[in-house]
């Protein structure tokens, strides 16, 4: 089992003629995704990675009957391509973009609170069923099917962290990249929600990191709500304040919110083990299996 | 982004929100011409992009020409916080009885910009909403509509801003809020609005900053732009356009994506070292990027061993051996011990190409963090 994605999802790529949207929409398909369309204004009639374009989302739904998009659009119209996205009322998009400016997002979470929608993202790495199905950039080779769910706001954390659990054999029922921004469509709490209810789940790991008070809520949740073991993993202990390390969220606020050591606090106090190494991670999972 | 209070302040006189009468002066003669024809009292103001000036001895109110010359020579080129001071903004003193606080920045948790007043202005906000949180009236806003302007009146009344200006504060908030979404601001704050005698409303301060993101659409204020850098390995970063911060340790640390890289700052520390930067080379990094990566922690004279971890999926982990290869095969001998671990996208093909006569290997994060510190403590012993 998985959340969110698996076999039978059909994908259109949102920006399949660009460098990016062609490469990993092949790399995609290589994996076993099912990829059955492209959505690029101006580009209706031409193919590309072996499948078809279309002018707009609409259109490659209605033909291919896709319910997933993973968008590919450079960051100046990737607020545009997300509600495109919304409003052909697909199950699932996937935001790659980095760098879309934090207004368009707050306009885009607004209308994504009145669709059926799940956004994941922005700048984030996407999603992957192992064995079934990747939707994004993640280097399908270092994942392997299992029993442990895992979501991330950080993608080569999330690489990180998988290779620490695969190498010893343990495998994944879905991978998620959230993203790093400060407004995103998929939170943690609606991950752990997902993973919580699905039944090969047998124990999950959240990677969090420094900025905004998301981990606190998440482990709020599930001090509450959570039977299934989950086992943790924060970024930027040694990140100074006031400085922007890398992701746009990732910021220690002068009056010490958002700080490494509140959130491993809260999820300590939740009954989840934070690893200090991606390796302890691992140490815990197994643990719990 | 960052605007100085007085570029902030010409783009609110622009607007229509009241702002003293002020000059801009690089010279303690320009400063005096700019008193002379603004009057007593003058504020003089360090513009530097640092908070709490006025603390620090960046902000000095003088009443006499005398004053404005003793001020303006101690403040142009004092050192603020690491900043050199190299202008300052005049400014007419405001006689006012009262003070406030408006801002309007995004709330992250809700996804929405949020209006705040207070009636506690003129000093440290931060602290005024750390230790009575109730002092601050909030709005949020829906950013698909806009402000409706009851709202401004609405968190102006809950502040408890008197009932005269009322409507003349929240008119600057309503102004400040349509520049906030028209300039692609991440956070705009006036602290304090002053209130005179005569009951006028002044914006007596300015911050503004810019998403950088929206930089591509706000031209103007891209023009604005001025990079403040604590060092030239700050500065060097940016034109290489790298994520970097320098911070107070010995070993340099070159990695792809900021979780990762923060994951190895942390692991730097947990096994006993002490970390000397934050460098992300982005995704799909191509060998001139690292080849450039090496030569900022070289360049950092604190830096005593190195540690580079690339995690591939854009990046590719042949192109980053091909950029490690070229950038130290420059050298006769290699100033600093690099340790190299490699995985992901390509790795195989990358530690195949990769000269190991140059760099040590590690194959696991865990064990290339080791080993640097290791070599860091060789050097330092």
């Amino acid at each position: 089992m998985s959340i969110f994605v698996d076999d039978d999802t059909r994908v259109v790529v949102q920006g399949i003629t660009g460098g990016e949207g062609k490469f990993h929409a092949e790399q995609m398909i290589e994996y076993g995704t099912n990829v059955v369309a492209g959505a690029v204004p101006g580009k209706g009639g031409q193919e590309a990675a072996g499948v078809p374009v279309y002018d707009t989302v609409d259109e490659a739904v209605e033909a291919e009957d896709a319910d997933a998009s993973v968008i590919f659009v450079p960051p100046a119209f990737a607020a545009d391509a997300i509600f495109e996205a919304l409003d052909t009322d697909l199950d699932l998009a996937v935001a790659i973009t980095e760098g879309i400016p934090t207004q368009d997002m707050a306009k885009v979470n607004k209308r994504l609170s009145e669709t059926d929608t799940r956004l994941l993202g922005p700048n984030c790495p996407g999603i992957i069923t192992p064995g079934e199905a990747k939707l994004g950039i993640l280097p399908g080779n270092i994942f392997a099917d299992g029993n442990v769910g895992l979501v991330s706001r950080s993608g080569t954390l999330t690489y990180q962290v998988v290779d620490n659990l695969t190498e010893r054999g343990i495998g994944q029922t879905t991978a998620i990249g959230i993203g790093g921004d400060p407004i995103i469509g998929t939170s943690f709490i609606d991950a752990l929600e997902a993973f919580e209810a699905d039944a090969e789940t047998d124990a999950v790991v959240m990677c969090g990191e420094i900025g905004g008070e998301d981990e606190e809520e998440a482990a709020r949740f599930i001090g509450e709500h959570m039977d299934t073991p989950v086992a943790g993993f924060i970024a930027g202990r040694t990140a100074p304040p006031g400085k922007r390390m890398g992701h746009a969220g990732a910021i220690v606020s002068g009056s010490g919110t958002g700080t490494a050591e509140s959130k491993i606090d809260a999820l300590n106090d939740a009954g989840v083990p934070v690893g200090d190494t991606p390796e302890e991670v691992a140490d815990h999972v197994e643990s719990f299996l | 982004m960052k605007l100085h209070e007085y570029q902030a302040k010409s783009i609110f006189a622009d607007a229509g929100i009241p702002v003293p009468d002020s000059r801009l002066a690089t010279t303690v003669e320009k400063a005096l011409d700019a008193v002379d024809e603004i009057g007593y009292p003058a504020a003089i103001k360090a513009q530097v992009h640092v908070g709490g000036r006025g603390k620090a001895g960046g902000i000095k109110i003088a009443t006499d020409r005398e004053e404005a010359e003793q001020y303006a020579d101690e403040i142009l080129g004092m050192d603020l916080k690491g900043y050199t001071v190299d202008r300052v903004l005049v400014e007419a003193g405001v006689d006012f009885v009262d003070e406030l606080y408006v801002g309007v920045t995004m709330d992250r948790g809700e996804g929405e910009p949020v209006l705040m007043v207070s009636t506690e202005g003129g000093v440290d906000i931060e602290e005024v909403a750390e230790e009575n949180p109730d002092a601050i009236a909030r709005e949020h806003v829906d950013p698909a509509f806009g402000l409706h302007p009851y709202q401004a009146r609405k968190v102006v009344y809950e502040a408890g801003v008197d009932a005269d200006v009322a409507l003349d504060v929240a008119s600057i908030l309503s102004t400040l809020y349509d520049l906030y979404e028209d300039s692609d601001a991440s956070e705009i704050e006036v602290n304090p609005v002053m209130i005179t005698s005569d009951r006028d409303v002044i914006a007596a301060d300015a911050v503004m900053n810019v998403d950088e993101d929206a930089l591509f659409r706000q031209p103007d204020l891209a023009e604005m732009a001025e990079e403040s850098y604590e060092d030239d390995l700050e500065r060097k970063a940016g034109e290489y356009g790298f994520d970097y911060v320098r911070l107070s340790g010995n070993v340099g640390i070159i990695g792809n994506g900021a979780g990762l890289v923060m994951t190895t700052l942390d692991l730097v520390d947990y096994y006993g070292g002490k970390p000397a930067n934050f460098l992300d080379i982005g995704g799909g990094a191509k060998a001139d990027r690292v080849a450039n990566a090496l030569d900022m922690v070289f360049s950092d004279e604190n830096v005593d061993s190195v540690v580079f971890n690339i995690f591939g999926g854009i990046t590719r982990g042949d192109e980053v051996a091909k950029g490690i290869n070229e950038a130290l095969g420059q050298f006769d001998e290699i100033p600093k011990k690099v340790v190299v671990r490699l995985a992901g996208t390509n790795a195989e093909e990358g530690m195949e190409i990769l000269n190991t006569d140059l760099v040590e290997v590690e194959e696991t994060l865990e064990d290339a963090v080791q080993r640097a510190v290791k070599n860091a403590e060789e050097v330092t012993q």
